[in-house]
This record gives structure tokens, C-alpha cells and sequence, in this order.
């Protein structure tokens, strides 16, 4: 007789229900496409849902300019392996007003190169539904999250008044211009997602992966100097030290954790040791309290 | 330094072994409900920090907040662990669920930690609908609330079957066993109609972890288990796999014309190649060839899994229908049967229409009776006129087409349903089916003049005339059959009028002349507005190729009824085709006044829907015309707003 499904089994057949889910009740959806580990998962998870087909949406990466370069490369050789139609979006505005991490700090950079542009191409192509790899174990205001979550013209999401989400019964009607959220790994874990890395041997970005790299330690974290664009204050130094990321986003704002651990077995031992949360290698979580919900409300991912 | 993480010694084999044990592990789905200020966010807060799922910055912020916001003096607030949003730190409650991960060495939970207060009883269904266990919390001081009641009821009719009944803050009356067995007493006489298999009552207090991870030394007089050592070994298995096969489609995958598979998570039993399965709605019957996956064919798959079933014949299946067993089939039916819980501060009206959706169907859907209202108190059922919001009823409900499902009561995936407000999209209500009403036993004879609209009801439909125009060859013909088809195997009441079942007959009088052809135009739109009358749904098939005659077809019939099909396929193609020889007999000559040879073909500037048909099949055709069908009729409720049958 068939036995129980495994716990990542589980978590792999709710999100494939609800990638079918979207494809099949929405007009124009798109994948947001962030490089990162929890989007590798996504896409392979977009892989399986639709297989022997290719998922029925582009992928949408919404560029700050700041990103590691790996990062990039990463993407465009996904993009031309996997066959998936990638669209690549930057905020122009912000490229010409020389927004940038150093002179505006995270907030500003934040919000105009990532929440505005990404409000941006929402609006250009029509997207009616947009994926999105956030986790619910991640933080606060995204544990209170719905999976298929509401937003109005403006994307605007309205904490208070979520709709009712009950069993895996979706309400994917909007009204035009409205749009949902959606994030088919709500309910994975960090330690699911590396465990899911780890079983299906999914592609992640070097960077993941302990090496020797040229840091520089600022406000208490080690920051990659990834191009000549950072400038050293008085005093800082570029230092060769092993290190790796947890988390990658824009190179400025994002903390590497110094680390050895250059497998995918090495990373899964590091976290069931690990003492710190995730988020903490981001500078934009620690703003101020409440800084995600704010951002979410506007429109951030 | 902050940044610098312990070294890991783990050997990859040590991690290996550690993830494997992981896999084996089995997952609680649990929530924390109960009235106001009983502790329900304190008590998860306890679990995460007790089970060492809190990290160190975390702790750190949780200590910054605890000082800015806290309820509990100088020592942690964990309840600002899980109430995450600014409002709910502000007011000190929580406002929407939050979901929490843990694990023990013996299980995984996710939590669902839910809203107190009764305006944001939705909330707590929402996280009730996916747990298979309620921690119900009881402020010791306070005894059983009518919120303590509300929750369990809801809890109840959402298939909960396992209950702790978690009396908290028993040090606030100092650790007295009276006060606790005089709450469970209540509890238990409260309860006892509620079909809970398990109810296991625990001393406890959140705030200081008494019976929660580890045993109180302040309550001898309690023998049983702590908390956490009843949820790592309370038995919930609902075995989803020993029931009927039951595999709801909710995607059509086709990437090619040779392949069609049906996507969707089988909601109970299991299937393997070779079975014979039934679509449910129109008892078709045919066999899995493969079950496809992407990392290569499966032998079986069970419920829980997502799969994409390939079956041997080409049937007749779209999104919202259900493949099944043939030995135990569900009902189809569109008249039933259910609880209803209502969220919205619009009251569910008896008579007004909604959009009933499960979880791959939609149908347009009316309260046809609101039986009685279910007194949260004391069980009372209570005649009601409509049902407020957070209130609980039991309604008749009636579906526009019929939909596939099992009572609730046997399949929590099939029994259950959403009801959405046509405005708003909002979601209003969620829904329990308890059985199918047999329309012979239940339909209430009334006086009621026969008409249009009694016809359709009758026929239980929306009449609609669908004019397809388009050259000859185009296509119109073989789409129309399929359409036919289709609807006719979804119980529709359907006629097609075209050219030869209309020339040969009443219009054999006429011939090809301009005037011979607006009247041609003429009677069988007429004919077409007879029969929608009746409550058909008429296709026409006819070139029709000046746009007046078009027109007045169109303003022949009520509004919203004609529906212009314009099947696109350019000249080159048709002629290409030419499945009379039609085309090179006019190019030659030999026919006069053909419809884009010597005899022009006006395009439709605006159709209500435009089928290009270059590269396309017959059958994907089909889909938009129905896909656009199903739409109008819920969009449309100019028919249901009116009361019921």
C-alpha cells in the first residue's frame, strides 16, 4: 500500500497546486525572478507543475543594478538552459537620478529601485498575478501573509483586511487593474528550501558557497566589494576572508557571514547550528520595526 | 563579532543521516483559538522559544519590543513573536492568523495562531480550515465564553476532530484543581454534540511554561500528558488514501496537439496506470494510461500528490470536472445541502446570487432556503431571516450547472466550498456540503407565470445565440458540432440552425438575390429568438457576411443574448481547404456572387468573441467559446437576482 507522503513531498505538491492554480484562473501571470535560492526553488518547482510544458509565464527580474555579478550571470545561464522567457526590468528614473545604496541608504534605494520598478513593470506588461518565493517563516508580517494575497490598483496590500483563505479553495476573481500576490512556498521552512536544494540537486548561485572573497567591514557587517562603485571610507580595509551568503540581494546592503562551508551538506550542518535568523544579513529589515509590513504595503514583494 | 557564525564540525554523512530522520518526521497542522486575552499568542510564543526555534537576534528584538510594547512588565511579551503587523503591536491583539513553524525531535507543526475577538472570526476559519487539531485556550479566571463556544463550533464544522482544551493562566487562581475540573465539566457538556473524537484538558500557564513543555511542579493533582507531548503523539490520520478516488482537474495541459494531460492533486484514494476512472459529470468512462511526472513516469500516485493524469481515449474533460472511481462515484447534483459560515457585514440574503467556487469549479449560485440559524450559546437552531456576519446556518443552496462533490462529513477536499460576492470579489462565506437535495422531493410548487425566464430555469440554463459568421470554409460548421457536443455533454439544451437544415426547409423558397438574402438572414434570426425564448442555446451557423443583417439579428434578441462568433480564417486558407469544391468553381466562374471572390465579406468591427483559427484546433476553439459561456453566465445575474426557483 502507498505510505504517507514525506514532509517535502507535501510542500512540493501544494505549491505545484497552486502554480496550476494561477495558470489556469489568471489571464497574465508572471514569475518574479530574484536569483536568489528560494526563486531557484520556485522555478524548478514552475518546472515540475507543467512538465512535459514549460511554465506559461515569463520570469520577471527587476534589476536595482546593484546586484552581485554572479547574480546575473546566474540568471541569464538559468534563462538559456532552462528556456524560459525572461524579461529584465530597471527603473530608469532611478538609474538617472543616480539612486544608489551609499548616497540615499537602503530605504530610498530600496523603495525607488526595487518597490517602484517593480510597480512599474507590473503596470507595463498588465501582469494579473505575480509569484513571488517569500516565506512565511521569514518574518512577521509575512507569517500573517495569505498565499493568494490581494492588491488593489495601486498594489496596495491591505494587512487588515485579507480575504478569508480557506482550505486550498482560492479566490483568484479581481476586478481590472487589481492584481494578487502569490507565493507558492508560504509554508516552507529555511531548512526545507536547502533540504529541497539538496534532494533535487537544484542550481544556486556561487555565492552560496564559502570562497575566498574581498570584504570590507562596515556597520558591522562584511560587505563584498563586487565593483569599484563602493568607495572605502577612512580606515576600512579590502580584506581576502573566507566567507559565503545566506542571503543575497543588493551587493552594498547585503552581510556575508564568514564560513567554510563550501558544500550543500556544509550549509545544511552551518544552519542546524546557526543562531541568527536569515534576514539578519539584510541591512532593509532593520530600518526600523515594522520596516517589512511598511514595504509590503507599498508594494515590495 | 555579531557576523561570524559558529564553526560547523557536522560531517556531511552526520547532516545526511539528520535530514533523513527529518523526512520521516510527520506534520501537525494545529491553531490556537479561544476568546480575547486567554493567551493564545503567549502560548505559541512559549512553544517556539521552549522548542529553541527563536534565534538570538530575534530574541533581541523581541526584547526591544517587549520595552516599547509589552503587556507583561519587564519580562518577554512573546505574544509580539507572532503579532506581526504594526496594528496589532499598537492595540496589543491580534487581528489576522500567523502561521509558525517548529519541530521536536518526534514531530513538524505549523501552527496557526488565530484572532479572539469576534470581528475577525473569518480569520480564525482561515486558519482553522487546513488543521487537523484545536488548542482551544480558556482563561481560568473567565471560564467558558461565547467566544470559547463560537470557536469550537466553527471548529467543529470544519472537520476538526481533536481538541486540547488548554485552561490557562491556572496560576492566576492559584494552581486550583476545583476551578479546573469545573471548566472541563462545562466544556464537555457544551461540547459533547460536536462529533470531537478527542478532547484532552491541560492545567497550564503560557506566561511561565507550566504543562506546556515541561511538567508544573505546581500541579500534582494533574496526571496527564504536558502540551507539547500530547501534540508530538496525538494519532489525526484522516487516511485520505482509503477513500474512493477522487481527482478534481484543475489544469488542461496541452502543450502540443499530442499531448493532453490532466493536471490536479488527488484529493483521496490513489491510481495507477491501467485504472479505470469516470469523469464524473458526464459518466464517461475511460483508463489512465500514465501518470507523467517530471522526473519520469509514475507506477501509482496517492492522494496529496500533484500529478498529470494522460488517459487513453479522448474525452470530454475541462477544468472544474473530476475524474473518479467507477465503483464509488460522487454526487452530481445543483441542489444541496450545507453549513454555511458567514464572514461578511453584508448578510447572506436568501434569493441573491453568488459565485460558489470549490476547489477547481465555479458556478453561479443562490441560497434557495435558509433553514435555521445554529445559536452559538446553546446549539439553539433559530428560524432566520438572513445570516449575519461570524453567524452559522444551514442553508439549501442551488447551482446554476450542477457540480461534483461528496458530503463533507466523507471528503473534507470535495465537500467543501467558497461563496464570493459578485461586486466586490470578496470572499463571503465558506461552505460545508451536508447532501444533495433530489429536485422531485424539494422543489416548491409556486405561482409562477411560464416565460422566458421559467423556461430556462426549467432547463437550467441562460439562453444565448451564438451567431458564428465567417467565409465559407472557414470552419464554422465543425466548430459549431464540437460546441454542440460539448454543451449537450454538460447537460445543456442546445439546437444549431445553419445553411442546409434551413434551405432545405423553410427557406426553400428563397434563392440568392440580395433581397432573397437579407430575408434568408431574417427568418432564421427570427427563428433564433423563438428558440431562445423557449430557453435554447442556439448556435447559428451561417457566412452572414454584410454586418447590417448582422445587426438586426442582433437586436432581434434581449440583451446580452446575441453573442457574435467570428470565426477568422483568411481567404488563402479557406480557399486552400475548400471542402465543397466551392472556391474553384467560383474562381473559375462557374458560381456568381461568392462571399470573397466576386461578393465582399465585412468583417465584425466588434464580436463578442473572436476565434482565429490559423494553427489552432477545433477543440481549443471550443474551450474559448466555452470558457466564455461559464463566464457570462456568473457574471450576468439578471436571472437569479430575483429569488429562487
Amino acid at each position: 500500500m502507498t505510505t504517507a507522503l514525506t514532509h517535502l513531498q507535501r510542500l512540493e505538491a501544494e505549491s505545484i497546486h497552486i502554480f496550476r492554480e494561477v495558470a489556469a484562473a489568471f489571464a497574465k501571470p508572471v514569475m518574479l525572478y530574484s536569483v536568489g535560492k528560494d526563486s531557484s526553488v520556485l522555478m524548478h518547482l514552475a518546472m515540475k507543475a507543467f512538465y512535459p510544458a514549460k511554465p506559461p509565464f515569463p520570469f520577471l527580474h527587476v534589476d536595482t543594478t546593484w546586484k552581485f555579478r554572479e547574480m546575473i550571470a546566474f540568471r541569464d545561464q538559468m534563462a538559456q538552459k532552462l528556456g524560459f522567457d525572461l524579461l529584465v526590468h530597471v527603473n530608469e528614473d532611478g538609474v538617472r537620478d543616480n539612486i544608489n545604496p551609499f548616497d540615499h541608504g537602503s530605504n530610498t534605494h530600496t523603495h525607488v529601485m526595487k518597490t517602484v520598478a517593480l510597480r512599474q513593470a507590473l503596470d507595463k506588461y498588465g501582469f494579473d498575478a505575480a509569484f513571488g518565493g517569500a516565506r512565511r517563516d521569514e518574518e512577521k508580517s509575512r507569517a500573517k501573509e495569505r498565499i493568494f494575497s490581494f492588491r488593489n490598483a495601486q498594489h496596495v496590500w491591505d494587512p487588515k483586511n485579507q480575504r478569508p483563505e480557506m482550505w486550498k479553495i482560492f479566490n483568484t476573481r479581481i476586478a481590472s487593474g487589481e492584481s494578487i500576490r502569490v507565493f507558492p512556498l508560504s509554508n516552507w521552512t529555511e531548512l526545507d528550501i536547502w533540504q529541497y536544494i539538496l534532494q533535487e540537486d537544484i542550481p544556486i548561485v556561487p555565492l552560496y558557497f564559502a570562497k575566498e572573497r574581498p570584504v570590507v567591514e562596515r556597520d558591522g557587517m562584511l560587505i563584498l566589494r563586487d565593483d569599484e562603485r563602493m568607495k572605502l571610507r577612512p580606515g576600512e580595509v579590502v580584506e581576502n576572508r573566507l566567507v559565503r551568503f545566506r542571503t543575497l540581494g543588493c551587493y552594498p546592503l547585503t552581510g556575508a557571514i564568514e564560513s567554510d562551508a563550501d558544500t550543500l551538506g556544509a550549509i545544511v550542518g552551518e544552519m542546524l547550528t546557526a543562531r541568527t535568523s536569515e534576514r539578519q544579513g539584510r541591512l532593509i529589515d532593520r530600518d526600523e520595526a515594522g520596516s517589512m509590513e511598511k514595504k509590503k504595503r507599498e508594494g515590495y514583494f | 563579532m555579531r557576523h561570524i557564525m559558529a564553526k560547523s564540525l557536522a560531517p556531511t554523512d552526520d547532516v545526511r543521516d539528520y535530514l533523513a530522520t527529518q523526512e520521516k518526521k510527520s506534520l501537525l497542522r494545529f491553531l490556537t483559538c479561544g476568546s480575547v486575552d486567554d493567551g493564545k499568542s503567549t502560548l505559541i510564543g512559549r512553544l517556539l522559544s521552549d522548542t529553541k526555534q527563536i534565534f538570538e537576534d530575534q530574541l533581541a528584538a523581541l526584547e526591544r519590543d517587549s520595552r516599547k510594547h509589552g503587556t507583561t512588565g519587564d519580562d518577554i511579551d512573546f505574544a509580539l513573536l507572532v503579532d506581526g503587523l504594526e496594528a496589532e503591536r499598537e492595540q496589543g491583539i491580534t487581528i489576522d492568523v500567523a502561521y509558525r513553524f517548529f519541530a521536536t525531535p518526534k514531530r513538524k507543526f505549523i501552527v496557526a495562531d488565530t484572532p479572539g475577538h469576534e470581528q475577525y472570526t473569518r480569520n480564525m476559519a482561515t486558519g482553522a480550515s487546513t488543521a487537523d487539531l484545536a488548542i482551544v485556550l480558556i482563561d481560568a479566571r473567565q471560564g467558558v465564553l461565547r467566544q470559547t463556544r463560537r470557536h469550537s463550533i466553527i471548529a467543529s464544522l470544519l472537520g476538526i476532530r481533536h481538541i486540547v482544551l488548554a485552561v490557562n493562566k491556572i496560576d492566576l487562581v492559584g494552581f486550583d484543581q476545583a476551578v479546573f475540573d469545573r471548566i472541563v465539566e462545562d466544556y464537555g457538556r457544551f461540547s459533547r454534540d460536536l462529533g470531537f473524537q478527542t478532547i484532552v484538558p491541560i492545567p497550564m500557564s503560557a506566561r511561565y511554561g507550566d504543562n506546556v513543555t515541561s511538567r508544573s511542579d505546581k500541579t500534582e493533582w494533574y496526571s496527564g500528558p504536558t502540551l507539547i507531548e500530547h501534540l508530538e503523539t496525538v494519532s489525526v490520520d484522516e487516511a485520505a488514501v482509503e477513500l474512493p478516488f477522487r481527482f478534481p482537474v484543475q489544469y488542461v495541459n496541452r502543450p502540443n496537439l499530442d499531448f493532453r494531460g490532466f493536471a490536479g492533486t488527488i484529493a483521496s484514494g490513489s491510481v495507477a496506470p491501467g485504472d479505470e476512472v469516470v469523469v464524473a459529470k458526464s459518466g464517461k468512462s475511460s483508463r489512465v494510461k500514465r501518470i507523467v511526472s517530471y522526473g519520469g513516469d509514475l507506477a501509482q500516485a496517492a492522494a496529496g500528490q500533484a500529478v498529470t493524469l494522460v488517459l487513453d481515449d479522448e474525452v470530454e474533460i475541462s477544468r472544474g470536472n473530476m475524474l473518479v472511481s467507477p465503483a464509488a462515484r460522487p454526487q452530481v447534483a445543483d441542489q444541496f445541502a450545507a453549513n454555511i459560515v458567514w464572514f461578511d457585514e453584508h448578510a447572506l440574503l436568501p434569493g441573491r446570487s453568488y459565485i460558489l467556487r470549490t476547489e477547481t469549479d465555479q458556478a453561479s449560485a443562490t441560497v434557495t432556503d435558509l433553514k435555521y440559524r445554529i445559536n452559538v450559546n446553546d446549539f439553539a437552531h433559530e428560524a432566520a431571516k438572513s445570516l449575519e456576519m461570524n453567524e452559522v446556518g444551514i442553508c439549501n443552496i442551488s447551482t446554476r450547472t450542477p457540480i461534483a462533490f461528496d458530503p463533507f462529513a466523507e471528503n473534507r477536499t470535495t465537500g467543501a466550498f467558497i461563496l464570493i460576492d459578485r461586486i466586490s470579489n470578496a470572499t463571503v462565506g465558506a461552505g460545508m456540503i451536508l447532501h444533495s437535495l433530489r429536485r422531485a422531493e424539494n422543489i416548491h410548487w409556486q405561482s409562477l407565470d411560464v416565460g422566458k425566464r421559467v423556461r430556462a430555469d426549467m432547463k437550467n440554463q441562460r439562453p444565448a445565440v451564438f451567431w458564428f459568421t465567417g467565409l465559407s470554409g472557414s470552419g464554422k460548421s465543425t466548430i459549431a458540432n464540437l460546441f454542440e457536443k460539448k454543451l449537450f455533454a454538460t447537460g445543456r439544451h442546445t439546437y444549431i440552425l445553419d445553411g442546409d437544415n434551413v434551405r432545405h426547409g423553410l427557406n426553400r423558397d428563397l434563392g440568392f438575390t440580395d433581397a432573397d438574402r437579407v430575408e434568408n438572414i431574417r427568418r432564421v434570426a427570427e427563428v433564433a429568438r423563438l428558440m431562445a425564448d423557449a430557453g435554447l442555446i442556439v448556435i447559428v451557423s451561417f457566412i452572414s457576411p454584410f454586418s447590417a443583417e448582422r445587426r438586426m439579428a442582433r437586436e432581434l434578441m434581449a440583451d446580452g443574448e446575441f453573442v457574435e462568433v467570428f470565426v477568422d480564417t483568411p481567404f488563402e486558407e479557406c480557399a486552400r481547404r475548400d471542402p465543397k469544391g466551392l472556391y474553384a468553381r467560383a474562381l473559375n466562374g462557374e458560381i456568381k456572387n461568392f462571399t470573397g471572390v466576386d461578393s465582399p465579406y465585412e468583417a465584425p468591427e466588434k464580436p463578442e468573441i473572436h476565434l482565429k483559427t490559423l494553427g489552432k484546433s477545433a477543440e481549443e476553439m471550443v474551450d474559448t467559446l466555452e470558457h466564455w459561456l461559464n463566464e457570462r453566465d456568473i457574471a450576468e445575474d439578471q436571472y437569479d437576482s430575483g429569488g429562487g426557483i
